[in-house]
C-alpha cells in the first residue's frame, strides 16, 4: 500500500509535479502494482546473491586516449536556452 | 519487390534485378502513406550507406536508436523534435552493411507499454485490424513490417517489447543474448534489460540482420563479443532436439484458449519434425513479473532523470525557478505510465525500501537465471506461447496496468536471465496471428534460428498480403 | 568550572586526478578553456550515450591506495547517487558505495577509512537576473570539468585539532603530488576539502553531533574555518543548546559560519549499481604496474634522512615534503657525501633563493653548492662570504671557488692582520669590552660587527671571538 504522502514524497524525490487528480489516482495505481510485486516478499531468498548483471564480464577499460569533442556549437544546439557559451538555467541558490 | 523477404531483396538487388535506389524509393512511398501511425519520421530522400552486404534494403529503425541529424524521441513529447548529434552503434553498423535508414518508428514512450498506446505520438494500429493494438513497445516496428512499409526493422526487447509486438503483428522477432548487441545510442529504458534486435518477415531475414548487428563495442562496457559467428539457417529437421515445456506456467489463468491450441500444434509439428518435447519446470517463473516490474522500474527512475530541461528536450516555467522547471517540464514531458513507472522506482530504490524491492528482485533474477540453467539440463530449447492473448482492441487495458504487465508473462523470465528467445508466427486465433516463442541458453541464437526455421517451414504460415 | 571539550574531526577530501581524459569519455581534460569546448554525448548525459571507465584513473586510484597503505578491493563496483542539480547531467553521479576501490590504511597520524573513484560534477557560474530567464536569477552550466576523475579520500575521525588538520591535509598533498595523481592546487580546485566536526568533553569515547564544513579551498582557510566551527560547537554547548547535524559553509571574510542546506530536504540518494558498467577485477598485472610507478613517499623519505643522513627533523620533512629539493639535495649528496646536514641547510638557503622555483632549473649546479660546502667546511670562506658566493651562483651560476678567488672573498685567517683589527675594534667600542670584562659575553656583538665590516665578512666569527677574549685577558 502506498497513500498519497507517499506519492508527494516519491514524486518530489523524482521532481515529478503531479495534480491533485494524478496524486489520487497514482495512490490507487501504486498500491495494486505493489501488492503485486511484493509477492516476491513471500521466497525465501536468504544467502542469494543478487544478479545486476546477466553476463560475467568484468574490467571493461577504455585506454586513456583522447576522442574528439563536440564543437560547442553543436553541444548547445538542442538546449533551451544558452549565453552562446553555456547552459542557461534558473540559479539553484535563488 | 514489395512481396520479397529483405534476403531476397538483397539478393535481387545484388543480381541487378531491381537497383537498390528503385527499392529505397519503393519503400520511402509506402513508408510516407503509412496509415497505421507506424512512423515518426521518413528519410525524404536515400541517405548514403557503406557497399556492405546488405546491399541497400532500407532499414526502419525504433524511434529510441539515436540517429544523428534525425529525430530520436523515444516516443516522448519530451523529447520532441529532439535530433541528436550522434549515431547509435547498431544503425551505424548496419548502415556501413548496407541497409541504409528509411524510417524511425512509433514505440511506446520511452519502450515503456506492450500496446502502443503509451506513444506521446500517438498509438499504432495492428495491419491485421485496425481496432486492435500491434502490441508493444516496438509497435510501430511490428507493424512497419507486418504491413510492408518496410524490409524489416530494429526493435529493441526489455520484457517483451520485440517478440510481443511480432506475435500480435505475425511477424518474426529475436531478443538476442544481453551484451551481444551494443547499447550505445539507445535511449535508455532498463540498461540491465535492454537489448536490441531484428523484426522480420521471416527468420532468414532475422538471422541476417542479426548477423550484422553483434560485436563488443568499446562504448558499451556491457557489451561482448558473440563466440559464434550468427549462420544463415538451413535446417529442415529437428532430429534430437529437445524442447523443454514449463507446464505449470502455461497453466495460468489470462492465457487464450486459441493462444494454447496453437501451441500445442505447433509442438505436435515439433514432434513430427523429430524433436523430443519435455516437461520442465521454472519454479520461479511465477515470480518473474513481480521482479521485472520493481527492476524495470527503479533503473528507468534513474535513467530518466536525465529529462530535466536543461540541455536538450522540452522546458516549462524556468522563469518560476529551478525546482518548477524541473517538475513542470517532466510533469509536462511524460506520459501517465512513465510517470508511474518513475514513481514505481523511485519508491523501490529509497531510502528503507530498497532491500525489500530491489534487493529482493535482484535476488529473484538470481533464482530465475538457476531455474533456466537446471531446465537446460533436461531440454535444449524452451518454448511458450510468446504473448498470452492475440492482438486486444485499443483502448481495452489502458486503465488497468497490472492487466497490461501480465501480457509479458512468458517473454519477461528470458529478458531477467538475459537469454536469447524468438517469436515466429504459429497459427491463427479469431483471425489473429499467435506468435511461438522458444528460448535458449547465452549465446545460443544459431540453435535457436535453426530450431525457428524449421518450424516455420512446417507451419507453412500465410502472412498478410503485402504485394501490389 | 567549566569543562574542557576535545575535538574530533574527520576529512573528505575530493582529488581531479591528472588523467588526460575525463573517468568516462574521450574528452580532454583542461583548465582555463572556453566553457563547453570539452564534451561530448557521454559527459553531457544526452539520451543513448554510455560511460566507459577510463583505464588510468583505475591505475592512479590504486597508486593511491598503495601509497596510504589501504587493503585494494579484488572487485570494486560503481554505484549511481541519484540526485537533481543542474551541475549534474544525468541526475545521478557514477559513483562507488559499498564495494569501493581502497579500505584503510593510513598516513602520518591519521588512519584512512576509504578511498573510491567518481566523476565531478560541472561548474555552474552564478550569472544574476538575467534578460532571458525572466523574474528569475540565472546560471551557465559548463560541462568542460563535469566528468573529471576524482578520487575521494575519507579519513577516521582521528584529528584533534583545526592545525592538525592542516598540517596533515599539507603531508596528504605533497604525497599525491610526489605521486604524480594529481596537480592538487586547491585554489584551482584540484584538491577539494570539507571536514566533519564534532566536540565532546575531554576524555570521553563518545562522539558528539558532526556538522560538514564544505569546500574549504586553502590551507589557512581550513584552519581558521576548522577553528571557527569547534568555537562555534563549544558556544552551543556552553550555553546549553544542542548542535545540529547540518552542512555547513565558512566564509572567510567575515569569518562566519553559515548553514548551506538549511531549505532542502533530506537526501535519499537511491544508491543501486550502474548497471551500465561491469565490475573492476583488480589483476596481479594492474597491482604490479601501481606498484611499479609508486615513487618513494614523502613519510618514508624524512624517515630515511633522519635515520640514515642523519638530517635534524626540520630539514628531513622540509627536502621531503618538496620532490625538487629532495632529488636536488640527493644529487649534491652525489658530489659531497660527507656532511648531509650542510648540504641540506645550503639547498634550504638555495630554495629560499629560488621561491617556490625548482633548484634543478636554477644556474647553480649540484656540483657548484657541493664545492661551496667544501670550502666552507675547509674554513676557506665564512659562511657570510659563502652566502655572497650563492647570490652570485643563483644570479650568474659559475664555479665558487673562481668566484672566491675574483672576490677577493676568501677567508682572513689568525695571524697579524685578524689580531690588528680585532685591536682596533675593541678600541673603537670601549663600553663593550667593559661589559666583555664584567662578564657580559653579548655584550660582544658591535665588536665582531667592526671586524666583520672591515674585512668584508671574510673574518671568521670563532676565530674573532678567541681573539677578543685573548686580548682582553680573559
Ligand atoms: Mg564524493
Ligand atoms: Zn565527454
Amino acid at each position: 500500500m502506498i497513500d498519497r504522502e507517499q506519492v508527494l514524497h516519491v514524486a518530489r524525490l523524482a521532481r515529478l509535479q503531479l495534480t491533485d487528480d494524478e496524486v489520487e489516482r497514482m495512490a490507487g495505481e501504486l498500491s495494486a502494482i505493489l501488492a503485486h510485486v511484493e509477492r516476491i516478499g513471500e521466497l525465501d531468498l536468504e544467502g542469494v546473491e543478487p544478479t545486476s548483471h546477466v553476463v560475467e564480464v568484468s574490467n571493461a577499460l577504455r585506454p586513456d586516449e583522447p576522442r574528439p569533442s563536440l564543437p560547442r556549437e553543436v553541444a548547445l544546439a538542442n538546449a533551451p536556452d544558452t549565453d552562446g557559451e553555456g547552459f542557461l538555467v534558473p540559479s539553484p541558490q535563488a | 519487390m514489395i512481396e520479397l523477404t529483405a534476403k531476397q531483396l538483397a539478393d535481387a538487388i545484388g543480381r541487378g534485378d531491381v537497383s537498390a535506389a528503385e527499392a529505397f524509393d519503393a519503400y520511402r512511398e509506402r513508408a510516407a502513406a503509412d496509415d497505421l501511425n507506424a512512423y515518426l519520421w521518413v528519410a525524404e530522400e536515400r541517405p548514403e550507406a557503406g557497399a556492405g552486404p546488405l546491399n541497400g534494403v532500407p532499414l526502419a529503425v525504433k524511434d529510441l536508436f539515436c540517429t544523428e541529424g534525425v529525430p530520436s524521441q523515444s516516443g516522448s513529447r519530451i523529447l520532441e523534435g529532439y535530433r541528436p548529434p550522434y549515431t547509435a552503434t547498431v544503425v551505424r553498423r548496419l548502415a556501413e552493411a548496407g541497409a541504409p535508414l528509411l524510417g524511425k518508428t512509433n514505440q511506446d514512450e520511452f519502450a515503456m507499454g506492450s500496446s502502443n498506446e503509451n506513444s506521446g505520438f500517438g498509438p499504432v494500429r495492428n495491419p491485421w485490424d485496425r481496432e486492435r493494438v500491434p502490441g508493444g513497445s516496438s509497435g510501430g516496428s511490428a507493424a512497419a513490417v507486418a504491413a510492408g512499409s518496410a524490409p524489416w526493422a530494429l526493435g529493441t526487447d526489455t520484457g517483451g517489447s520485440i517478440r510481443q509486438p511480432a506475435a500480435l503483428c505475425g511477424i518474426v522477432g529475436l531478443k538476442p543474448t544481453y551484451g551481444t548487441v551494443s547499447r550505445y545510442g539507445m535511449i535508455a529504458f532498463a540498461s540491465s534489460l535492454d537489448q536490441a534486435g531484428p523484426l522480420t518477415r521471416d527468420v532468414t531475414d532475422a538471422a541476417l540482420l542479426y548477423a550484422h548487428m553483434v560485436g563488443r563495442d568499446p562504448c558499451d562496457s556491457t557489451s561482448l563479443e558473440h563466440p559464434e559467428a550468427i549462420a544463415l539457417p538451413s535446417s529442415e529437421r529437428l532430429d534430437g532436439l529437445r524442447i523443454g515445456v514449463p507446464r505449470d506456467a502455461l497453466a495460468h489463468e489470462g492465457v487464450e484458449p486459441g493462444v494454447l491450441a496453437a501451441f500445442e500444434a505447433t509442438l505436435a509439428r515439433a514432434e513430427e519434425l523429430g524433436a523430443a518435447v519435455v516437461d520442465i519446470a521454472l519454479p520461479h517463473a511465477d515470480h518473474a513479473l513481480s521482479a521485472y516490474y520493481v527492476i524495470a522500474p527503479a533503473e528507468a527512475s534513474s535513467n530518466l532523470a536525465r529529462f530535466d530541461g536543461v540541455r536538450y528536450g522540452l522546458r516549462r516555467d524556468a522563469d518560476e525557478g529551478l525546482l518548477a522547471m524541473y517538475t513542470h517540464t517532466r510533469h509536462d514531458g511524460f506520459g501517465p505510465e512513465v510517470k508511474r513507472r518513475i514513481l514505481i522506482g523511485t519508491y523501490a530504490l529509497s531510502s528503507g525500501y530498497y532491500d525489500a524491492y530491489y534487493g529482493r528482485a535482484q535476488q529473484v533474477r538470481t533464482r530465475i537465471a538457476e531455474d533456466f540453467r537446471a531446465a537446460f539440463r533436461e531440454c535444449d530449447l524452451v518454448a511458450t506461447p510468446t504473448s498470452p492473448t492475440v492482438a486486444f482492441k485499443l483502448g481495452e487495458r489502458v486503465d488497468d496496468p497490472l492487466a497490461m504487465y501480465l501480457g509479458d508473462l512468458f517473454t519477461i523470465p528470458f529478458s531477467l536471465a538475459g537469454l536469447p528467445a524468438i517469436s515466429i508466427p504459429c497459427g491463427l486465433s479469431e483471425g489473429l496471428p499467435v506468435g511461438f516463442q522458444l528460448g535458449g541458453p547465452a549465446f545460443s541464437e544459431n540453435r535457436i534460428l535453426d530450431a525457428a526455421y524449421a518450424l516455420e517451414q512446417a507451419i507453412g504460415f500465410t502472412p498478410l498480403e503485402v504485394g501490389g | 568550572m567549566s569543562t574542557a571539550y576535545e575535538p574530533v574531526i574527520g576529512l573528505e577530501i575530493h582529488v581531479q586526478l591528472k588523467t588526460r581524459t575525463k573517468m568516462f569519455c574521450g574528452c580532454e581534460l583542461s583548465f582555463g578553456d572556453p566553457p563547453n569546448v570539452h564534451t561530448c554525448p557521454v559527459c553531457l548525459g544526452l539520451p543513448g550515450a554510455l560511460p566507459a571507465v577510463n583505464a588510468r584513473a583505475i591505475h592512479y586510484g590504486l597508486m593511491i591506495g598503495l601509497a596510504l597503505g589501504s587493503e585494494l578491493a579484488p572487485r570494486s563496483v560503481f554505484h549511481r547517487k541519484n540526485y537533481f542539480y543542474p551541475d549534474l547531467p544525468k541526475g545521478y553521479q557514477i559513483s562507488q558505495y559499498d564495494l569501493p576501490l581502497c579500505r584503510g590504511g593510513r598516513l602520518g597520524d591519521v588512519r584512512i577509512h576509504r578511498v573510491h573513484l567518481e566523476e565531478d560534477a560541472a561548474k555552474l557560474v552564478h550569472v544574476g537576473e538575467s534578460g532571458r530567464i525572466h523574474g528569475s536569477d540565472a546560471s551557465i552550466v559548463d560541462f568542460n570539468r563535469g566528468g573529471t576523475p576524482l578520487a575521494e579520500i575519507v579519513t577516521e575521525p582521528d584529528i584533534r585539532s583545526a592545525e592538525q588538520a592542516r598540517d596533515w591535509l599539507q603531508l596528504l598533498r605533497v604525497t599525491l603530488r610526489q605521486l604524480g595523481v594529481s596537480d592538487v592546487n586547491m585554489e584551482e580546485g584540484s584538491l577539494r576539502c570539507d571536514a566533519n566536526i564534532s566536540i565532546r568533553p575531554a576524555g570521553s569515547d563518545e562522539l558528539g553531533t558532526k556538522t560538514e564544513l564544505k569546500n574549504m579551498n586553502s590551507f589557512r582557510f581550513i584552519e581558521q574555518g576548522i577553528k571557527a566551527e569547534i568555537e562555534r560547537q563549544e558556544a552551543l554547548l556552553r550555553a546549553g543548546e544542542p548542535v545540529v547535524q547540518e552542512t555547513l559553509h565558512f566564509d572567510p571574510r567575515t569569518g562566519r559560519i553559515t548553514s548551506l542546506r538549511s531549505k532542502e530536504e533530506a537526501h535519499d540518494y537511491r544508491y543501486f549499481p550502474e548497471p551500465d558498467l561491469v565490475p573492476i577485477d583488480i589483476t596481479d598485472e594492474m597491482l604490479e604496474a601501481a606498484r611499479a610507478e609508486v615513487p618513494e613517499l614523502p613519510a618514508e623519505r624524512q624517515e630515511r634522512y633522519r635515520t640514515q643522513l642523519g638530517l635534524n627533523e626540520d630539514s628531513a620533512k622540509l627536502l621531503a615534503d618538496r620532490v625538487e629539493l629532495a632529488e636536488y639535495f640527493e644529487s649534491v649528496l652525489a658530489v659531497n657525501g660527507s656532511e648531509p646536514q650542510a648540504v641540506a641547510n645550503w639547498v634550504t638557503e638555495l630554495a629560499a633563493r629560488l621561491d617556490e622555483g625548482d633548484p634543478a632549473a636554477s644556474k647553480v649546479e649540484p656540483g657548484a653548492l657541493a664545492a661551496l660546502v667544501g670550502l666552507l667546511s675547509d674554513k676557506a670562506i665564512t659562511v657570510g662570504a659563502a652566502r655572497q658566493v650563492l647570490d652570485r651562483l643563483v644570479a650568474e651560476g659559475g664555479d665558487p671557488k673562481a668566484i672566491v678567488e675574483a672576490e677577493g672573498l676568501g677567508a682572513i685567517g689568525g695571524g697579524e692582520e685578524l689580531a690588528g683589527l680585532v685591536a682596533e675594534a675593541i678600541a673603537a667600542n670601549a663600553d663593550a669590552a667593559e661589559k666583555i670584562k664584567a662578564g657580559n659575553m653579548k655584550a660582544i656583538g658591535p665588536i665582531i660587527g667592526h671586524v666583520m665590516k672591515a674585512t668584508k665578512g671574510r673574518a671568521d666569527g670563532g676565530e674573532v671571538t678567541r681573539l677578543v677574549r685573548e686580548q682582553l685577558g680573559l
